[in-house]
């Protein structure tokens, strides 16, 4: 269900932890699940944990606990923006509004062509460079105007 | 953005040179040195712990609990295995200071958990990182490759018998995991749900073995004070105070960014390196130390010096050292409902107070910056916050209060008009 690549860097989690803790690797299992993936379906979480020998509900348990986990189809670019007060101070809402606009969709919604994802995020702790905004989760870029926002658009193909 | 270095942890970072994180550049400017004199010249274990206490060094992650004896605490001759944790899950909206450091002084870092492994007799670590920076969780695991390949971390650590491994963590977005007993059970890979104290983790913690858990910022000085001194640490600030302080500071100013300086720094000092309030505009607020500190008006804020004593007697906290700075275009009441949207919505909903408590600061924020707050709206806040704040396993309740409680004290009037009027004299944010 994933590749020889994934499962490699699996392993790699799986050997930072003492051997009868292998569930300590989960976070990183689901993260490299999803970025192979895109994001995570059940039978997929469910492939995970039994890979790393947990049982699927301690899997599920923290693919629905933390933020950045997707368990719905999302577009091929996810662009989260960070609308928390630092930000906002300086234009985190005119860059959601301007990246609404342009792309014609709300937060947590996809463009009609499935390349976009739009969501709200919080403090990304990279407030220095506000307006933040990650794409695909890892991404992070930084002083997003409405101007920077037109380059980033064009470059993701 | 700016970085500011004029202190202990970017000490001699040259930051135009595209390699300064690398450890070869770390070890120019003195890195590692502090490591190799302990090893070199056998310093104990207790002398390294004494050495801390001597700075006055107080964790750099919210509570400024002094370092050196949470180190004490640890039993040091535990049979079993015991855990070093690092926590650069930094989450605290308005904080930025530990993504820098392990971007560009890694080994800063991975040398001051060296030490604490060494002072506390543990030999396993991990480094907790914040979800949102992969990039900067990738060079960390790069930075610890280099720091292996060296013979600083892994079995016989330049040839004795010491040994230390160490590994990155990544978190995946959940602001509890900043808790240090939330992020123990995120490190076990579970759900980030704080655990009740006592227990505490020195007795405790990871997998239940003892561990110590202190935050970026406060390992990354480590270095400096086994190489300098714990008496010129302490010097670099004020008594009580040691040291020279992160601050990131956001909002209106000119050169948002990271200034690490004195402790006892005074604010205007701070302001002016900062280039000033953006636009010329005046200075309406400040919140001090982190989304979670209590504001402060611009008057009382113009008086304090950035350090731990100063902002607590002005009724705040110094916290992580973020400082959030607004003019006097600022709507507190918008400024306000944002934050509170963001404790209820990263709430773990483990304590009820907490998790239906934050929905109710939120929601009836959010109504009167619609225009529809109701009179008694301002009652009803006090008292939901006293229900809430104490009565929560861990302190993300009370963190969800402050700023509400610091917003009343001093802005009550903003909101009294908007109440009346059911709209504000500023506009909201954007
Ligand atoms: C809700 C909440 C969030 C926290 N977030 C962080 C954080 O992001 N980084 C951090 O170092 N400490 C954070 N703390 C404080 C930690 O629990 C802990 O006190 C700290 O990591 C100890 O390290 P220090 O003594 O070096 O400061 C948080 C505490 C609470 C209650
Ligand atoms: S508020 Fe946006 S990154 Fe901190």
């Amino acid at each position: 269900m994933l590749s020889q690549e994934s499962l490699a860097q699996i392993d790699r989690e799986l050997a930072k932890y003492p051997a009868d803790q292998r569930r300590s690797a989960i976070m990183g299992a689901l993260r490299i699940a999803q970025t192979e993936k895109r994001y995570l379906t059940n039978e997929l979480i469910e492939f995970v944990a039994s890979y790393v020998r947990i049982p699927p509900v301690a899997a599920y348990e923290v693919a629905t606990f933390y933020n950045m986990y997707d368990r719905k189809p999302v577009g091929k670019y996810k662009l989260t923006v960070c609308t928390n007060l630092p930000c906002a101070l300086s234009g985190g809402y005119t860059t959601a509004d301007y990246l609404k606009q342009k792309l014609g969709i709300g937060f947590g919604e996809t463009t009609a062509d499935g390349k976009f994802t739009l969501a709200e995020g919080e403090c990304m702790g990279a407030c220095g460079y506000a307006p933040v905004m990650l794409v695909n989760n890892h991404s992070m870029c930084n002083h997003m105007t409405p101007d920077a926002i037109d380059k980033k658009l064009a470059e993701l193909e | 953005m700016t970085i500011y270095a004029k202190g202990v942890v970017f000490e001699g970072v040259d930051f135009d040179n595209p390699n300064h994180w690398r450890l070869e550049e770390y070890v120019k400017r003195g890195g590692y040195a502090a490591l190799k004199k302990i090893l070199n010249e056998k310093i104990t274990q207790d002398e390294v712990i004494a050495e801390v206490k001597t700075s006055s060094l107080r964790g750099r992650g919210g509570a400024g609990f002094p370092t050196g004896l949470k180190w004490s605490f640890m039993p040091r001759n535990f049979p079993g295995q015991k855990y070093l944790v690092c926590n650069t899950d930094e989450g605290e909206p308005g904080t930025f200071k530990d993504l820098d450091i392990i971007v560009s002084n890694p080994h800063a870092l991975i040398e001051g958990m060296i030490i604490g492994g060494y002072a506390m007799g543990i030999t396993v670590g991990y480094n907790y990182i914040h979800g949102e920076v992969f990039e900067a969780y990738e060079r960390f695991e790069e930075a610890l490759e280099e720091a292996r390949k060296a013979g600083f971390l892994g079995d016989n650590i330049l040839g004795t018998d010491f040994c230390f491994q160490l590994h990155a963590h990544h978190g995946y977005g959940a602001y509890i995991c900043g808790e240090e007993t939330a992020l123990l059970e995120s490190l076990e890979g579970k759900k980030g749900q704080p655990r009740f104290k006592p227990p505490f983790p020195a007795s405790f913690g990871l997998y239940g073995k003892p561990t110590t858990i202190n935050n970026t910022e406060t390992f990354a000085s480590v270095p400096y004070i086994i190489r300098e001194g714990g008496q010129k640490f302490l010097e670099l600030g004020k008594p009580n105070n040691g040291g020279t302080k992160l601050f990131s500071v956001s909002g209106h100013v000119n050169r948002p960014g990271n200034y690490e300086i004195p402790l006892g720094t005074p604010f205007a000092d701070l302001l002016e390196m900062c280039g000033g309030m953006r636009g010329g505009k005046k200075l309406k607020a400040v919140i001090p130390g982190g989304s979670s500190a209590p504001v402060l008006p611009a008057e009382i804020m113009m008086q304090c010096t950035m350090d731990y004593d100063s902002i607590a007697k002005a009724g705040s906290m110094l916290g992580s050292g973020a400082v959030i700075v607004m003019d006097e275009t600022v709507c507190m009441v918008s400024a306000l409902e944002r934050l509170s949207y963001f404790y209820h919505e990263e709430s773990c909903g483990q304590c009820t107070p907490c998790r239906e408590g934050t929905g109710w600061l939120y929601r009836i924020v959010h109504r009167i910056a619609h225009g529809e707050g109701r009179p008694e709206d301002l009652e009803l806040l006090a008292s939901i916050g006293d229900n809430i704040a104490g009565r929560t396993i861990c302190a993300l309740g009370d963190a969800a209060v402050f700023p509400v409680r610091g917003m009343l004290k001093h802005f009550r009037s903003e909101f009294e008009y908007m109440i009346e009027h059911k709209k504000s004299q500023f506009a909201a944010l954007s």
